[in-house]
């Protein structure tokens, strides 16, 4: 396990921003947490890298207690905190000298590293102009080109790819990939997007309140909660009848339109139509995380949405 | 290596910043000149000489190491800064002991202060006639130094603790002026009544204004021995609590 929680805990005062958490992340692997504003994980990747001091429980990164061995975790691990941490006052170059030093690049791979990570966040062309200069996404392209420079054996990533262009974003999740599979690299990142969690992780972790309410694979999380929905219309709809339907797990109306969430609709739509009788309109959606995420917290979470997060932080400067 | 080359990174990245702000480059070469030839040349023509040396030359020492002390004190507020545009984390998470993040930010405000007494030490070789040798300034410089470092140590303690620049300012105030105007750097220390007497005894900065006058004018109320022992205990001191604090950061 390159990374183990038992029981970690922490209060700040009254709030219990993460509660009694238990958690194993394989080598290799590319772990998502997700969850609300306020669900705790920052605060948990804070904990994992050092940063704030577990109230109790335990934490292992690496093979290293976070508490009593904090320079043998802080020597394994690269980070992107959620809030933006490149210099304004200086280059974005510069930014990146500093981190060889700071993180113990060996100085024959130096310069080499630099013009590297700049080209996978396409930032040659910038590279020379003060960071005060940048747009929102540069900066934080900038940052991630920090994070992975030194070859952490573990990443952690507090929502890397918010505020970036989509073409950025999948720019920066193949190479996240790339990297966790040549390198043996493993990645913890948090996020508010779907997408991103179902396309990079291996697993996800849904968090709330502090606490891990499901963790699985997105493949397997969606087929133990989110189904397909059906939308139908009609003029005399029989919800009663499409109820009895032994594959149909809900059936709702809602402002004349039927939503009926099926295992999977595949195999039975055919079925299904022919049980609705005539109708005006049909259309079927496959089940996504967000479903799920709907499901175990009872709370929608909106993507991109990230109130007094990093990018309105990002938008005040 | 590693930490050697961490406080190297420290350290560049202040000294980067300082050369790009013009102003602060700007502001340190008004301020102690408003001090030599306004109040210098002010009080001046009302007291007669000191120890053999008109009252601007007396103060001379003191104002220099006035300089050192307020630059080297204010410079802890950019610790705050610092924190406010999380800039600090990078370092904070970096493997690099916290003593060596202390020891780069502090050689970065020492740079600042040291730029300053380069200014000064040219302001008085060419307008004040300041008796220097090659050796005396490189005395003073050493002195200043080790002034310096013991009041950036002490303004990244205060900025390690606090999270506003207007506590700073407000805190700062209560340490910079009675350290300034108890030390002797505008009077002699000699003939003081004895409550005045046993403040600027117990006040660290008079055996630097001291130290200062007997390297440059030759006037020692103790000696250098006494003040520089003095203020290497001091500057080691003020260096451990230093270091104690941006652990706990
Ligand atoms: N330094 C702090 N002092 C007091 N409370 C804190 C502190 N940091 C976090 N909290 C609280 O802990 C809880 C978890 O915060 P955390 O930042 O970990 O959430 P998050 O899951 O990262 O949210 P987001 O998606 O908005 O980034 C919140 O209720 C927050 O108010
Ligand atoms: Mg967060």
């Amino acid at each position: 396990m390159v990374i183990k929680t038992e029981a970690l805990t922490k209060n700040f005062g009254k709030i219990t921003a993460v509660n009694e958490l238990d958690l194993e992340v394989k080598e290799g692997e590319i772990f998502g947490l997700l969850g609300p504003n306020g669900a705790g994980k920052t605060t948990l990747i804070s904990m994992l890298c050092t940063m704030l001091r577990p109230t109790s429980g335990k934490a292992w990164v690496n093979g290293f207690d976070v508490v009593r061995e904090p320079g043998k975790v802080r020597k394994s691990i690269g980070i992107v905190f959620q809030q933006a941490s490149v210099d304004d006052l200086l280059t974005g170059r510069e930014n990146l000298q500093l981190h060889n030093l700071l993180f113990e690049v060996p100085k024959a791979v130096r310069k080499q590293r630099i013009d590297e990570v700049l080209s996978i966040v396409n930032l040659e062309k910038r590279a020379d102009d003060f960071v005060n200069t940048y747009s929102g996404g540069m900066r934080r392209r900038l940052e991630l080109a920090r994070g992975i420079m030194h070859h952490p054996k573990i990443l952690f990533l507090d929502e890397p790819t918010l505020g970036l262009d989509p073409q950025t974003r999948e720019h920066i999740w193949e190479y996240i990939k790339e990297l966790a599979s040549k390198e043996c690299m493993t990645v913890m990142l948090t996020t508010h997007y779907m997408e991103e969690a179902e396309q990079l992780c291996d697993r996800v972790a849904i968090i709330d309140y502090g606490k891990i309410v499901a963790l699985d694979s997105p493949d397997a999380l969606k087929n133990n909660v989110a189904r397909d929905i059906v939308k139908i219309k009609q003029k005399i709809p029989d919800i009663e009848k499409i109820r009895k339907l032994g594959y149909v797990m809900k059936a709702e109306e809602k402002e004349g339109t039927l939503y009926i969430s099926i295992k999977d609709a595949s195999l039975h739509l055919q079925d299904l139509l022919s049980n609705t009788g005539p109708i005006d309109f049909v259309e079927v959606r496959r089940g996504s995380l967000s479903d799920v995420f709907l499901h175990y917290t009872g709370r929608e979470i909106r993507e991109g949405d990230a109130e007094g997060g990093f990018w309105e932080r990002m938008m005040k400067r | 290596m590693s930490e050697i080359e961490g406080i190297y990174a420290v350290w560049l990245r202040e000294a980067k910043i300082y050369i790009r702000e013009k102003e602060r480059l700007v502001s340190a070469v008004i301020s102690p000149l408003l001090w030599i030839f306004g109040f210098g040349a002010g009080i001046g023509t009302t007291i007669e000489s000191v120890g053999g040396y008109s009252y601007q030359m007396f103060i001379y020492p003191g104002i220099m190491v006035m300089t050192v002390l307020f630059t080297s004190l204010f410079y802890g507020i950019y610790v705050i800064w610092d924190r406010k545009l999380d800039f600090l984390k990078e370092v904070l998470v970096a493997p690099v002991s916290r003593a060596s993040v202390f020891v780069g930010k502090m050689l970065g405000g020492a740079t600042d202060a040291m730029v300053q007494v380069i200014y000064l030490i040219i302001i008085g070789l060419i307008f004040l006639d300041v008796p220097f040798t090659p050796l005396t300034i490189i005395e003073a410089f050493l002195m200043l130094l080790l002034i310096s470092i013991a009041m950036v140590s002490i303004g990244l303690v205060i900025g390690a603790n606090l999270t506003s620049p207007e506590g700073f300012s407000l805190v700062i105030n209560f340490v910079m002026w009675p350290m300034f105007f108890f030390s002797g750097a505008l009077f002699p220390v000699s003939n003081l009544s004895p409550w005045l007497a046993a403040v600027t005894r117990i006040n660290p900065m008079t055996y630097g204004v001291d130290a200062m006058r007997g390297i440059i004018l030759g006037i020692n109320h103790y000696s250098l021995l006494l003040d520089t022992a003095v203020l290497m205990v001091f500057t080691a001191m003020m260096m451990g609590i230093g270091i104690m604090s941006f652990r706990r950061m």
